[in-house]
């Protein structure tokens, strides 16, 4: 499982981060973020890559579960 | 179109539209809206360059800033944040601000410029697109400022609440010299801002973001409220008459380069002047800095006379410009260095 902790991270980052961890198109992903644009952002580009999005918050992070479709 | 692109569109065309009346209300021509030449006025207003007739302490960037404020406490996005690269957001700032005034405005001017028939912008345009994309270069070759750290809350509500102080002082004429520049009444100004900053922070309005999201990501949703826009104003001075098309090749080499150094500064900082203002209302104390930066290089650029004057683009100014650019592509490459032997080890 490839795992993008991309907290405190400020736009772009963290989508650059996931576009990386995408890029060998794995099955699944984990990708961390500690703000809503970032969740937003990371969210908006792995749907356009084909990929469900599952999400849960912890504390002061949003935590994206990537799947393939 | 999506629901996120409709909000990005909705905050291109609000703001067009309140440039548009702050200009029919008395904001200069074309700068109904610019949050470089704002903050020079705001340095300006507090003694920090004496450049005449550039002393007032616009409310449009109190406003911008407080409807951030507001609208990201009520949606519980308020957050306290700082300790990415302060010291260079700083310098980056400074460089962003120093571009901005050779060319004589931010990218959101440069959009009411284009707007307007200003041909100037055209090469504004491409300079801005060429920064932006030597940034997006850096970006996917691992350029990061580093990560930010939750704080204590006053590190994030001082910004705004200082913003509110100056906003008081401007209204009761302890700060600045209205009265030698032309504006929109404070309360318009103040509360057009406000409207602006609430949708602006909703929907992550960024003229950089438009550019770069296309060249990264393919995504277009930013990139069409800037389009958005650039359609508002352009129609809305053709209806008022203040569509002048005009175009010369003088200094338009510089106009390109000074605009490629506030995309190139704005991409490595992640966000326009504006997208600053908007996250330093959110709470983040980096944005904050890199306002003050912006401040800061503003009161240089005239206490050394590199700002340009709408025909002059000086010397220094010039210099200014090839030297920002030079520093912003040596900083991108001694970080990606260093990321890359960190993530090596």
């Amino acid at each position: 499982m490839i795992e993008v902790d991309a907290r405190g991270l400020s736009c772009p980052i963290p989508v650059v981060k996931t576009k990386k961890a995408l890029s060998g198109k794995p099955e699944k992903a984990t990708v961390t973020v500690d703000n809503v644009a970032a969740f937003e952002n990371v969210t908006r580009y792995a749907k356009a890559m084909k990929y469900e999005v599952e999400s849960k918050i912890s504390g002061e992070d949003y935590i994206l579960y990537l799947t393939k479709k | 179109m999506d629901k996120t692109t409709k909000l990005t569109v909705l905050t291109g065309l609000t703001i067009g539209i309140s440039a548009l009346v702050l200009v029919a209300f008395g904001n200069p021509t074309n700068m109904g809206f610019c949050i470089a030449c704002f903050l020079r006025d705001i340095s300006g207003s507090l003694d920090l360059h004496r450049a005449p007739s550039l002393q007032y302490a616009r409310p449009e960037i109190f406003g911008l800033v407080l409807g951030s404020f507001i609208v990201a406490s009520i949606k519980k996005e308020f957050k306290a944040t700082s300790g990415s690269s302060g010291v260079v957001r700083f310098f980056l700032g400074f460089l962003m601000m120093s571009g901005a005034l050779v060319f004589l405005g931010c990218p959101l001017r440069m959009v009411l410029r284009l707007g307007g028939g200003d041909g100037k912008a055209i090469f504004a345009l491409i300079g801005f697109t060429l920064g932006i994309a030597l940034g997006c270069y850096f970006l996917n070759q691992g350029f990061t400022l580093g990560r930010s750290y939750t704080q204590k809350k006053e590190n994030g509500t001082i910004f705004p609440f200082i913003c509110l102080l100056l906003a008081v002082l401007c209204l009761l004429g302890l700060i600045g010299k209205p009265e030698e520049e032309a504006h929109a009444p404070f309360f318009l100004s103040l509360l057009l801002a406000m409207g602006c900053g609430v949708i602006a922070q909703r929907s992550r309005f960024c003229m950089v973001g438009g550019i770069r999201d296309y060249i990264l990501f393919r995504d277009k949703h930013l990139f069409l409220g800037s389009f958005a826009l650039f359609v508002v104003v352009l129609i809305g001075n053709i209806i008022l008459g203040n569509f002048h098309f005009s175009v010369s090749l003088t200094n338009s080499i510089w106009y390109t380069l000074s605009m490629a150094l506030v995309g190139l500064s704005g991409a490595l900082l992640g966000g326009c002047p504006l997208r600053q203002l908007i996250l330093a209302g959110e709470g983040n104390g980096d944005s904050a800095i890199t306002v003050l930066g912006m401040i800061v290089g503003a009161a240089i650029s005239h206490n050394f006379g590199t700002a340009s004057s709408p025909k002059v683009v000086t010397a220094g100014g010039k210099i200014e410009v090839i030297v920002g650019l030079v520093f912003c592509t040596i900083l991108a490459i001694v970080i990606i260095n260093k990321q890359k032997k960190e993530l090596n080890v």
